[in-house]
């Protein structure tokens, strides 16, 4: 015990844990805010935010299913090779031979079902309890951004498996993206603009003219680096304006409570 | 901004906000205010010559424009680079064999998985069908039994011509160019398409006819 001691009046333990335990305002703000990983929550919350009935807790779930996404994801990653040859055995594989394989796949699985689900749920409950309004327009704009990535990483994350389902999925999927207006060769003034099928929207979305290798790779750098990068930098800028916002919104008349 | 670089008169230390301290040190240092030199990036006033601008803000335009080429240069030459010059995809245009290698009044499926094109043959000719459904892109089945074309992702039909009667489809299937090629064989386009609902079923190369 007085080893203990002796170690917390250490400067490498001071340099580490910069407060001590006492249990006083002072302290269990400096313990939030010194913490890098905690420092994300405000240090006082009010007590309507803790109301469950309130806020169903649906953004937390959210990013908690999006933390689940991420680790399981990557450990996917360690044996699924993007190419037209092999995605398919992969996922089979790890499916069928590798340890926990199928336990990593169908938590990524369910937990991105889950994730559409409850960003949602999250969307609905803001729009029920009236929290888009100011001075949180700006958030709530950040929040549609964050759905729709949400839903592009589905999409995306829907073609790996390369059987026949994500397959025929994708090409329907992409093709409305023929439709697009300017940009798609099918679409209004997209034809007058120059747009063939090799050459539009849909043909850099594929990368080529029809659903193939090209496509799995494409959606597999989107899946995995280009769209998570966008979406945990949006999920920055979401989670920094709650707080500037004033924290989980709450009734008027409580909200300094 | 300019107006305070244009004030002779004022130190550098006085011209910003700074605490008293450091501006009664300042003005211990020089009491009375130097006649100022003049500066080589600002003109001689009333008269700019051939200097517009001054020498830091040209500097400073010169990077900024830099800045912003490299900027689109690169996102120019990004966009590009996801545009292949080189697709590793079945070519559209193809020799399907010779015409008397079909049954008249069938429809063929020989090269339905390769190249997703129905050769139809009747009494009179042939005319090739794209089994691309015009829903939203799945690929039809012939039914030989109902004498139809069956799309499976959300049930749409189409007769033997190609014409749509039930289900999502908005159009007819749409119809590739298809020609005898100079050794005998049949030879079908598939980048050259005929669309029903444009009227182009009609035109020449959207049917075969051949007799024998």
């Amino acid at each position: 015990m007085a080893l203990m001691e002796k170690f917390k009046k250490s400067e490498f333990y001071k340099s580490i844990f910069r407060h001590s335990y006492q249990d006083t305002q002072r302290n269990r703000a400096l313990q939030i805010v010194d913490n890098v990983f905690l420092h994300l929550h405000p240090v006082r919350v009010p007590r309507h935010a803790t109301n469950i009935g309130f806020t169903w807790g649906m953004g937390g779930i959210t990013f908690l299913l999006f933390l689940v996404l991420t680790i399981t994801g990557v450990i996917l990653m360690f044996y699924y090779r993007p190419t037209a040859q092999f995605a398919y055995e992969d996922m089979k594989y790890l499916m069928n031979d590798v340890p926990f394989g199928p336990l990593m796949r169908n938590m990524h699985r369910w937990a991105a079902h889950a994730m559409v689900l409850t960003v949602m749920l999250h969307m609905f409950r803001v729009f029920l309890t009236g929290s888009y309004k100011p001075p949180r327009q700006f958030n709530w704009m950040v929040g549609v951004i964050l759905l729709v990535l949400t839903l592009l990483l589905s999409f995306s994350g829907y073609l790996l498996p390369w059987d026949q389902l994500a397959i025929w999925a994708v090409t329907v999927g992409t093709n409305m993206a023929r439709a697009t207006p300017l940009l798609g060769h099918e679409g209004p003034f997209g034809p007058e603009l120059g747009m063939r099928i090799n050459n539009d929207v849909r043909f850099v979305l594929l990368g080529g003219t029809e659903v193939g290798p090209p496509t799995l790779l494409r959606f597999y750098v989107g899946h995995c680096i280009f769209l998570p990068l966008i979406a945990a930098i949006f999920m920055a800028v979401h989670f920094w304006r709650v707080r500037k916002d004033g924290g989980i919104s709450g009734p008027e008349s409580r909200k300094n409570f | 901004m300019a107006d305070q670089a244009k004030n002779d008169t004022v130190s550098p230390a006085e011209n910003r906000s700074t605490p008293i301290l450091q501006k009664e040190v300042a003005s211990q240092i020089s009491p009375t205010p130097l006649p100022r030199k003049p500066k080589q990036d600002r003109p001689p006033d009333q008269d700019p010559g051939i200097w517009r601008m001054s020498r830091r803000s040209l500097l400073s335009v010169a990077g900024w424009m830099g800045f912003l080429g490299f900027i689109v240069v690169s996102t120019v030459g990004a966009l590009r680079y996801m545009f292949p010059r080189v697709l590793f995809e079945p070519p559209t245009k193809f020799k399907a064999g010779f015409p008397q290698d079909f049954v008249i009044g069938e429809v063929s499926e020989k090269y339905k998985d390769e190249k997703r094109v129905w050769i139809v043959r009747q009494r009179d000719g042939f005319y090739a069908l794209i089994s691309i459904c015009t829903h939203l892109g799945c690929t039809p089945r012939w039914l030989p039994g109902d004498d139809k074309f069956k799309c499976p992702c959300h049930g749409s039909g189409f007769y033997r011509s190609g014409v749509n009667f039930e289900g999502p489809a908005p159009r007819p299937l749409e119809r590739a160019s298809i020609a005898l090629a100079d050794d005998g064989q049949i030879e079908i386009d598939r980048s050259i398409k005929y669309l029903y609902e444009k009227n182009e079923w009609g035109r020449p190369g959207s049917f075969l006819p051949f007799i024998g």
